[in-house]
């Protein structure tokens, strides 16, 4: 006989509101349904509704986590459709603060993954050490978490050299504490036996259910934007892209370790090799975009995310579009929580799986349209949602 | 005030425990919030502890501007919450809509929903303003101001 379990929307596994509903046949869970429409803002539609330099306000509070790579992402797509390009020291200066917001917000991920396992003291060390980040984040770009750093054509600040000395002092401080936390992690039989063997996920199914950035690369398929479709003074700055096949828990936190480690690294190249000269073009306040569309690719912290946008000539965007990574790791997160013969799911594995993934329901709340008066709630389809976009394209 | 209610003023004061809840937030305050309680900033030092479930909170800090569909979310939170009960309204879009000014849906501020005590600016807020805000809040209890 099976029962159905709520969990959500506020529950202390997880701070945004998310609904899960477990189907469990005793500590088993055999089906899921989630829910992720609470935090649904509206944000594509009042896009539209702003000019090009004001959305990019919004567009950074689409997440607060991944603010770095929404707003590059939004400055990329806005650039392409005006067909210019940020000057080379400011492409450098986006590289070191969006690996600096990738570093903060693995080790955010890291704390708050381990604090779910019930394991505080890592989370504590972890949020200590990521404060060390946020301070260099706000020396450079005056804010903590939104950044307001990246502007189309470029970048709002310069570096200075003060900046730079604390920058490789942090750097060197960060890098001793990874290696650590990996020694420490690697090490720990209970948090092992809570990682292990957990929440697998095969590449074929990873690949089928178009899971993206760290989950995927913990499944052992080698896919990252900034390899496969560099932007931004990625295609100049090398690094690895770390893969683990174990397909489980354990790989995905090892994963974004090593991930830590490499933006370190391409942080310190970076600073090595900045190029002089302008860091921002001249733009005006207000413009027009030539009529056209333009789609731009970020590998946002949690995977890929992709911003998509109509123009018709004028000062806003006739139509905005973003797919954010949570989004598409939401359907492997279904996939894992269901048992099925030698797979064996317990409602203790549910914090260790959905975390896995880094969910970010900020940003992922938009696809699903409930119907307040009619109490009805519809789940559009991508292939539905393109063939929206291309009707409106069409009117146009 | 007698001796007793001044009592029990002062021990409330001393232990206020918090709730967080996001109805629609980008996810930088619940950050900060969350900063709070780390080492750096420590909130357990005034007595405050993050808690799970809305039975066991005094103080409810809400981020983000508040939905259609987390609308009745939070009002049922509220009406769990034992009383005496305080909210406090963290963020600029909490607080007044902020950037979502103007969203289909979204309501334009936390206070037309359930009622607010404090209010707190930023966006996102600093934790520094996090921690002023409880400790103002918590001084405003022992003083029996609200």
């Amino acid at each position: 006989m099976s029962f159905e379990i709520p969990i959500g929307p506020q529950h202390p596994i997880h701070v945004e509101p998310l609904m899960l509903k477990l189907k469990v046949e005793g500590e088993l869970i055999v089906d899921v349904d989630i829910d992720v429409s609470y935090i649904h803002r509206g944000i594509e539609k009042a896009l539209e509704l702003r000019s090009y330099p004001q959305g990019l306000f919004l567009a950074e509070r689409i997440c607060g986590i991944c603010n770095c790579a929404h707003s590059l992402c939004y400055c990329l797509n806005i650039e392409q459709l005006l067909g210019k390009e940020a000057p080379p020291r400011a492409k450098y200066l986006r590289v070191i603060v969006e690996e600096l917001s990738r570093v903060h917000s693995h080790l955010l991920w890291l704390g708050h993954y381990f604090h779910t396992l019930g394991f505080e003291t890592l989370f504590m060390y972890f949020w200590r050490d990521r404060e060390r980040v946020m301070d260099m984040l706000e020396l450079m770009t005056g804010n903590r978490v939104t950044t307001s750093y990246n502007v189309i054509g470029g970048v709002r600040r310069d570096i200075t050299p003060e900046i730079d000395s604390k920058l490789r002092r942090m750097i060197e401080h960060l890098r001793e504490r990874m290696k650590y936390y990996e020694a420490a992690i690697r090490s720990e039989p209970s948090l092992l036996g809570r990682l292990q063997g957990v929440g697998l996920l095969k590449p074929e199914d990873a690949i089928r259910l178009g899971t993206v950035g760290p989950h995927l690369r913990a499944s052992g398929v080698k896919h990252d934007v900034r390899l496969d479709d560099p932007y931004s003074g990625h295609e100049e700055i090398p690094f690895n892209v770390i893969t683990y096949d174990t397909c489980d828990c354990y790989g995905r936190v090892m994963v974004r370790i090593g991930e830590v480690f490499e933006s370190l690294d391409m942080i310190a190249y970076a600073l090595d090799h900045l190029p002089s000269g302008e860091y921002r073009l001249k733009m005006p306040p207000f413009f027009k975009a030539p009529v056209g569309e333009s789609l731009s690719r970020v590998e946002a912290p949690r995977g890929e995310l992709i911003h998509y946008s109509i123009s018709d000539g004028g000062t806003n965007p006739f139509r905005y579009r973003v797919r954010t990574p949570t989004l598409a790791n939401l359907a492997s997160v279904a996939a894992m929580l269901k048992s099925r013969g030698d797979y064996e799911v317990y409602i203790a594995d549910v914090p260790a799986i959905l975390g896995g993934i880094d969910p970010c329901i900020c940003c992922t709340a938009r696809v699903i349209i409930t119907d307040e008066g009619k109490k009805t709630r519809r789940i559009t389809t991508l292939t539905e949602l393109e063939r929206y976009a291309r009707e409106r394209g069409v009117r146009m | 005030m007698g001796l007793i209610s001044r009592l029990i003023r002062k021990c409330r004061a001393k232990s206020p425990w918090i709730l967080l809840f996001d109805t629609g937030a980008c996810n930088a305050c619940d950050l900060e919030i969350t900063a709070c309680l780390t080492p750096r900033y420590d909130v357990e030092r005034f007595g405050a502890l993050l808690k799970g479930s809305p039975r066991h909170a005094d103080i409810l800090l809400v981020t983000g501007p508040v939905t259609r569909q987390a609308r009745d979310r939070i009002i049922r939170i509220y009406e769990q919450m034992p009383e005496p009960k305080y909210v406090v309204s963290v963020g600029t879009c909490t607080t007044s809509g902020g950037v979502y000014w103007g969203c289909y849906n979204t309501y334009p501020g936390l206070d037309s929903v359930i009622p607010v005590h404090a209010y707190v600016s930023g966006c996102p807020v600093k934790p520094e303003a996090v921690l002023k805000a409880l400790s103002v809040l918590v001084e405003r209890i022992e003083r029996g101001d609200i």
